[in-house]
């Protein structure tokens, strides 16, 4: 563990990623607590500029943008790490035993998996939302499934890969049932391109949540999401530019952020990389 | 017998890898396999292991037969066999560091406990020349003749009855070679284990293997013992095999007749009827072409070749041609 910090703390990229990261944390885990209520309403300071009361402005109702801004990072964190962790829990056995057994299984799933595929994950989403229903919990639902078959396809893929090299024909010649093969062999030599994939994810998904939230399929208002907050924002583009440019901000940050992070990761865990 | 195969087939789809090979190895006997790649020999070490799931045959391992045992019912077996692989580069789990490697069969067959296995595998890495400190490296972090002393101590852990080389050697620089070589050769003398060694190379296994079988197109067309093969090799594809090898003597090496065989060895997935050999052979005639020739030993001997040619009294010699 030691080692892979130190591996890690040298390279600027992701480095930087986590700083971006953590503070991203911070603010969705903190914020809220120290913040003012989002829903607080102030009708003498409508369309406020950014000042010491309030640090990023208020919006058409008077409340304070960056406490609107805290709670959603609140939200965007859940969407993103909630939806993405739903996809890999469930469908890394799915890609493992497609993958592995081969059988009659694997063309079942992979065709599944390539009607699924055909719909941008966007689309998909936005059409999930509207079956499950517009909230936060359908939110996490929507984007969780619509992640789905990529995690599959990616899993089943390296399985194949993997599978075919000499140390797992090595690992049966030294007595190894199929549980140890799939968990000490398979499944960590497959783990890069997951977690690679995951860091990917979790920015889509956040971003994928404030589109939702901002087509009316997510979050409802009032309770603050950057989607729902672009939503208002772009009727006072000229007023209060300002309005929109936070949650914008916010969600490229945090995007970036997981993206760097991801990289780095992916460098550091694989062994072969610390010549 | 350790290991007894019998008209052993094994068709990938339209491909007849291996089509009807039979062959045997006793007790602490080393069988040198031999063949042009594509000849399926590297098919039959993954049939012995049941790497791979036999078309049809006998396979034999001291006595019991598991041509079709299932991967659970073959588990308690594999204390018996192990294999060590081609290529150094992808044979070990790049997750598990040398110690974790070698130990696995141990751990695997549960039949040491937690301190024996340290000793063990501290044993077992001395005995392949790699020195203790490399237990806590990983496999990118080794060369590759080290880490085929690695494959080695692997497959011998479980103190192994029989061992499968396939090629080990082949994908080593040739300076490497000759140690991984000499070290196969100690290890089998002072451990014991039968050997069913898989090489192209006939030098290879020149000074290693009590017998040799040479294998072309799904079958063996030759075996005998040693010395005798490399002495008064009997199969035109023998005698060409043994031809192309250079001789480290340059006066000789110049006095030496080579055979060329023309064109490739014909597709495994129609071969040639009669003697597979035929269409390359420069002896072939007109029965070469239509009957297939037995693996038979006409001098009563131990030494089978399948040729129309080798009879009682006659030996064929394609050089003369």
């Amino acid at each position: 563990m030691t080692k892979l910090w130190r591996r890690f703390r040298k390279r600027p990229m992701p480095m930087t990623g986590l700083v971006l990261v953590v503070a991203f944390l911070l603010l969705a885990l903190v914020g809220p607590l120290v913040t003012a209520d989002p829903t607080q309403q102030d009708y003498l300071a409508t369309l406020a500029p950014p000042s010491p009361a309030h640090l990023m402005g208020t919006d058409d109702l008077g409340r304070d943008a960056f406490a609107r801004i805290a709670h959603g990072a609140q939200v965007s964190l859940q969407a993103g790490v909630l939806s993405t962790l739903l996809a890999m829990v469930v469908g890394i056995p799915i890609g493992l035993v497609a993958g592995f057994y081969r059988r009659w299984l694997d063309p079942v799933v992979m065709r599944l998996v390539d009607v699924t595929l055909a719909f941008p994950f966007l689309v998909f989403a936005v059409g999930l939302a509207a079956i499950i229903g517009p909230s936060l919990k359908g939110v996490v639902l929507a984007l969780g499934f619509a992640q789905l078959p990529a995690v599959v396809r990616i899993t089943r893929g390296e399985v194949l890969a993997v599978r075919e090299m000499d140390y797992v024909d090595a690992a049966v010649a030294d007595g190894a049932g199929d549980g140890h093969l799939i968990f000490r062999y398979v499944l960590p030599n497959c783990a890069s391109p997951l977690i690679v994939q995951a860091t990917v994810a979790i920015p889509a998904a956040i971003i994928g949540e404030s589109t939702l939230s901002f087509l009316g399929l997510g979050v409802q208002p009032p309770t603050p999401s950057w989607g729902v907050m672009l939503t208002t924002a772009q009727q006072y583009l000229s007023d209060a530019p300002w309005l929109a440019v936070w949650p914008g901000l916010m969600i490229a940050l945090a995007t970036l952020g997981f993206n760097l992070l991801g990289d780095g990761l992916r460098d550091v865990l694989d062994p072969r990389s610390s010549r | 017998m350790i290991l007894r195969i019998d008209n052993l087939v094994k068709h990938y789809g339209q491909v007849r890898a291996v089509d009807g090979l039979s062959l045997e190895i006793g007790q602490g006997e080393v069988l040198g396999l031999v063949g042009e790649s594509g000849s399926g020999k590297s098919t039959v070490g993954k049939c012995v292991l049941r790497l791979t799931e036999p078309t049809s045959g006998t396979i034999e391992l001291g006595g019991r037969d598991i041509t079709h045992l299932s991967r659970r019912a073959m588990r308690p077996l594999r204390r018996d066999v192990h294999m060590v692989f081609q290529d150094p580069y992808s044979s070990l789990n790049p997750r598990f560091t040398i110690g974790q490697i070698v130990a696995e069969p141990l751990l695997r067959h549960k039949v040491a406990g937690r301190r024996e296995v340290q000793e063990r595998v501290s044993a077992m890495l001395e005995k392949v020349g790699l020195r203790q400190e490399m237990r806590s490296r990983h496999p990118h972090e080794l060369s590759g003749g080290q880490r085929q002393r690695v494959g080695l101590a692997r497959a011998l852990i479980v103190e192994p009855k029989l061992v499968v080389a396939d090629e080990p050697v082949s994908a080593l620089d040739v300076s490497v070679q000759a140690s991984v070589l000499n070290l196969i050769t100690d290890l089998q003398r002072d451990m014991g284990f039968s050997c069913l060694f898989i090489t192209h190379d006939l030098s290879v296994v020149e000074f290693l293997a009590d017998r040799i079988a040479v294998m072309y197109l799904g079958r063996i067309v030759e075996s005998g013992p040693t010395a005798e093969i490399f002495a008064a090799p009997r199969h035109p594809y023998t005698q060409a095999l043994l031809s192309a090898a250079p001789v480290a003597d340059p006066v000789r090496q110049r006095e030496r007749r080579r055979i060329v065989l023309g064109g490739d060895v014909p597709s495994p997935v129609d071969p040639p009827a009669g003697c597979r050999f035929h269409t390359r052979c420069p002896l072939a005639y007109d029965a070469c072409r239509t009957d297939e020739p037995p693996l038979r030993d006409p001098r009563g001997g131990d030494h089978p070749a399948a040729c129309h040619l080798v009879t009682a009294d006659r030996t064929p010699d394609a050089a003369a041609q």
